[in-house]
C-alpha cells in the first residue's frame, strides 16, 4: 500500500449517484485544543467506509459532530442532502432519525426486554407511549421489530431481558434497534471493540450485508485491521485532526495500515 | 517450592499522612464545637439518674403502663387503619408528584437551568420544614382530620423522594439516553424509555422506605389534630391512662413492623 489518494478524488467501490456526505472544512476544538482541523471529504452512497486512526485522533468526535451530538466549531456538513449545521432543534431530530448509530457499547436499556429495546428504534419516527415499551406498541410495530430481530438472528430471544444476553447478542440487538429506525446512513463507532474475534466478525459481516443488500451507506470506526480490510470499500485515515489517508480498500494492505497507525502519517 | 521474597530497600509509607497546621486547627475547632454543644445541651448525669429512678418507681409512669389495657382495641384498631390509610394515600400522592419535581431538578433532564434551580429549591423547602409544621398549615387550610395529615405526608414525601429520585436519575448510565437522543427520540421518550427502567430498583427502594417513614410519621401527625392514632395516644397521656397508651404504642409497633416486613418482601421480589 503506497498510494495516498486525495480525499476528494476517491470514489472507491461505488456507483455514485451523488454524495451522501460532504464534509467541508470541519473544525472542532475543545477549549483551544484542536481535535479536528479542517476536515474535507465526500462519501458516495452505498459504500462501506472505514475510518481509522490512533486513539485520540478524533474519530469518535468526527462521528458525533456529523449528527451534532457534539457541536462543530466551524465548517460545513451536508449529509443525506441536508445542511446539518443549519438545522434547528426540530429538524435536527428528524434528521437524526435517518442516521443509525451502532456504538462501541451497545447502549441498550438493560432491565428491559429485547423486543422493547428494538421497539425504541421506532422513536425515530413515532413518539408517545406506543414507542416506549413493547406492551404498548401497535401490532405492526411489534411485527416490524420481530422482522428486525429476525434479520440479526435473534427473534427467538425477543422476550428475554437484554442483560441476560452475551455481548455479541447485545450488539446485534443494538443493530436491530438501528434497523427499526429505517436509516439511510449508518455510523458505527468500533462495533467490534468489545467482542471476541468471531462475534466481532459476525457483527461486521452483518453491517456490510446491510450495505450490500439494503443499499445503505456505512461509515465505521475499527481498530481491527483485518476487519477494516475485509468489510470496507474505502479507508479514511485520521491523524493530527486531518484526513491523512484516503484510498480504496482494494489498494490497501495490513502492513501499510499498521505503518499508518504506528506513524500516523500517509502510508 | 516457594518463591523467595525479594528484599527491598524502600521503607513502607508512613502510617499517618502529614497534616498541615491549618488542618490541625480545623480538627481542634470541630472538636471544640462538639464539646461545647454537648456541655450546653446534654443532660446532667445526676438529673438523668434521678429521672430514671422516678420512671421505675411504683407510682412511676413505666409501672403504671403495665399491664397494657387492650379494652378499647376495636376503636384503636379503626384509628390504626385510618393511620395506615393516611400514610398510603399521602405517600402515593407524594411519590407521584415527586417524579416531575425530580426530573426538573436533574442536571441532564431539566429543560432549563432556571427551572432546575426552582425545582431544587422547592424540594429543599419541602424537605426542610418538619411534617408537623406542614400538618398545622394544612389543618388551617382543610380543617382538622385525616385530610390535613394526608396533605402533610404528601408534601413531606415530595421533598424526601424528590431528592432521592433526582439523585438516582443523575447517577444512571447515560449511554442508553444518548443512544435514544441520537436517533431523535423526544425528551419524554428518552426519560420514560431509558431513565425510568434504569432507575426502577432505586425508585422502588426509595418508595418503600418512604412508605415505612410515612406510617411512622402519620402516627405523630395526630398529636396536632391531623387525624390518625396520634390523637388517641395524646388523649391517653393527657388523662394519665398510661396502660392504654402502652396498648396503642404496642399496636403501632405491630403495624410498623408489618409494613417494614411487607416492604422488605416487596423489595426482595422487585429489585
Amino acid at each position: 500500500m503506497n498510494a495516498h489518494i486525495a480525499p476528494e478524488s476517491s470514489q472507491a467501490g461505488s456507483t455514485q449517484v451523488g454524495p451522501v456526505l460532504v464534509v467541508d472544512g470541519l473544525v472542532k476544538d475543545f477549549d483551544g485544543r484542536v481535535v479536528l482541523n479542517g476536515l474535507n471529504f465526500t462519501l458516495a452512497p452505498g459504500q462501506s467506509t472505514a475510518l481509522i486512526g490512533a486513539n485520540g485522533s478524533g474519530k469518535s468526535t468526527l462521528l458525533k459532530c456529523l449528527i451534532r451530538l457534539i457541536e462543530p466549531t466551524a465548517g460545513q456538513i451536508k449529509m443525506l442532502g441536508r445542511d446539518v449545521c443549519a438545522l434547528n432543534t426540530r429538524d435536527l431530530r428528524s434528521f437524526r432519525a435517518q442516521v443509525g448509530i451502532v456504538w462501541q457499547r451497545h447502549n441498550l436499556v438493560p432491565r428491559l426486554s429485547v423486543l422493547s429495546n428494538v421497539i425504541h428504534g421506532v422513536q425515530a419516527r413515532m413518539s408517545g407511549p406506543r414507542a416506549w415499551f413493547q406492551a404498548l406498541a401497535p401490532a405492526e410495530v411489534r411485527a416490524e421489530a420481530m422482522a428486525c430481530l429476525d434479520r440479526v438472528g435473534l427473534s427467538d430471544r425477543a422476550g428475554a431481558r437484554v442483560d441476560s444476553l452475551s455481548g455479541g447478542q447485545q450488539q446485534r440487538v443494538a443493530i436491530a434497534r438501528m434497523l427499526m429506525q429505517r436509516p439511510a446512513f449508518i455510523l458505527a463507532d468500533e462495533p467490534d471493540a468489545s467482542l471476541d474475534p468471531q462475534t466481532g466478525e459476525e457483527v461486521m459481516a452483518l453491517l456490510l450485508s446491510l450495505v450490500r443488500e439494503n443499499g445503505l451507506s456505512l461509515l465505521m470506526i475499527s481498530h481491527r485491521l483485518e476487519h477494516t480490510l475485509e468489510f470496507s470499500d474505502r479507508i479514511l485515515g485520521l491523524a493530527q485532526g486531518r484526513i491523512a489517508l484516503d484510498l480504496p480498500t482494494a489498494q490497501a494492505d495490513a502492513a501499510g495500515l499498521r505503518r499508518f497507525f504506528d506513524h500516523q502519517e500517509p502510508a | 517450592m516457594t518463591t523467595p521474597t525479594v528484599p527491598t530497600t524502600l521503607a513502607p509509607p508512613p502510617r499517618f499522612s502529614h497534616r498541615s497546621i491549618p488542618e490541625y486547627v480545623g480538627i481542634l475547632l470541630v472538636l471544640g464545637l462538639v464539646i461545647s454543644c454537648l456541655m450546653a445541651t446534654a443532660p446532667a448525669l445526676d438529673k438523668l439518674s434521678r429521672g430514671i429512678a422516678r420512671l421505675f418507681a411504683p407510682s412511676g409512669m413505666l409501672m403504671q403502663m403495665f399491664p397494657p389495657d387492650f379494652s378499647r382495641i376495636v376503636p384503636i384498631g379503626w384509628k390504626l387503619l385510618e393511620t395506615l390509610q393516611m400514610a398510603v394515600a399521602g405517600c402515593f400522592l407524594g411519590l407521584i408528584l415527586a417524579i416531575p419535581f425530580a426530573i426538573l431538578a436533574t442536571d441532564r433532564l431539566s429543560p432549563h437551568p432556571l427551572l432546575r434551580q426552582v425545582a431544587r429549591a422547592v424540594i429543599a423547602l419541602f424537605r426542610t420544614v418538619p411534617d408537623l409544621v406542614w400538618a398545622i398549615i394544612f389543618i388551617i387550610i382543610v380543617g382538622l382530620g385525616p385530610a390535613a395529615g394526608v396533605m402533610a405526608i404528601m408534601v413531606d414525601k415530595i421533598g424526601f423522594a424528590g431528592r432521592f429520585f433526582a439523585e438516582a436519575m443523575e447517577e444512571t448510565d447515560v449511554g442508553p439516553q444518548d443512544a435514544l437522543r441520537a436517533i431523535g427520540a423526544s425528551r419524554l421518550g428518552t426519560i420514560v424509555s431509558a431513565v425510568f427502567p434504569a432507575c426502577l430498583p432505586s425508585f422502588t427502594a426509595t418508595s418503600l422506605f418512604a412508605l415505612e417513614k410515612s406510617v411512622r410519621g402519620s402516627a405523630a401527625l395526630g398529636l396536632v389534630g391531623a387525624g390518625g392514632i396520634g390523637v388517641d395516644l395524646k388523649v391517653a397521656f393527657d388523662l394519665f391512662n398510661y396502660d392504654e397508651a402502652l396498648a396503642i404504642i404496642l399496636l403501632m409497633l405491630v403495624l410498623v413492623i408489618a409494613v417494614e416486613q411487607g416492604s422488605g418482601w416487596i423489595r426482595k421480589k422487585l429489585i
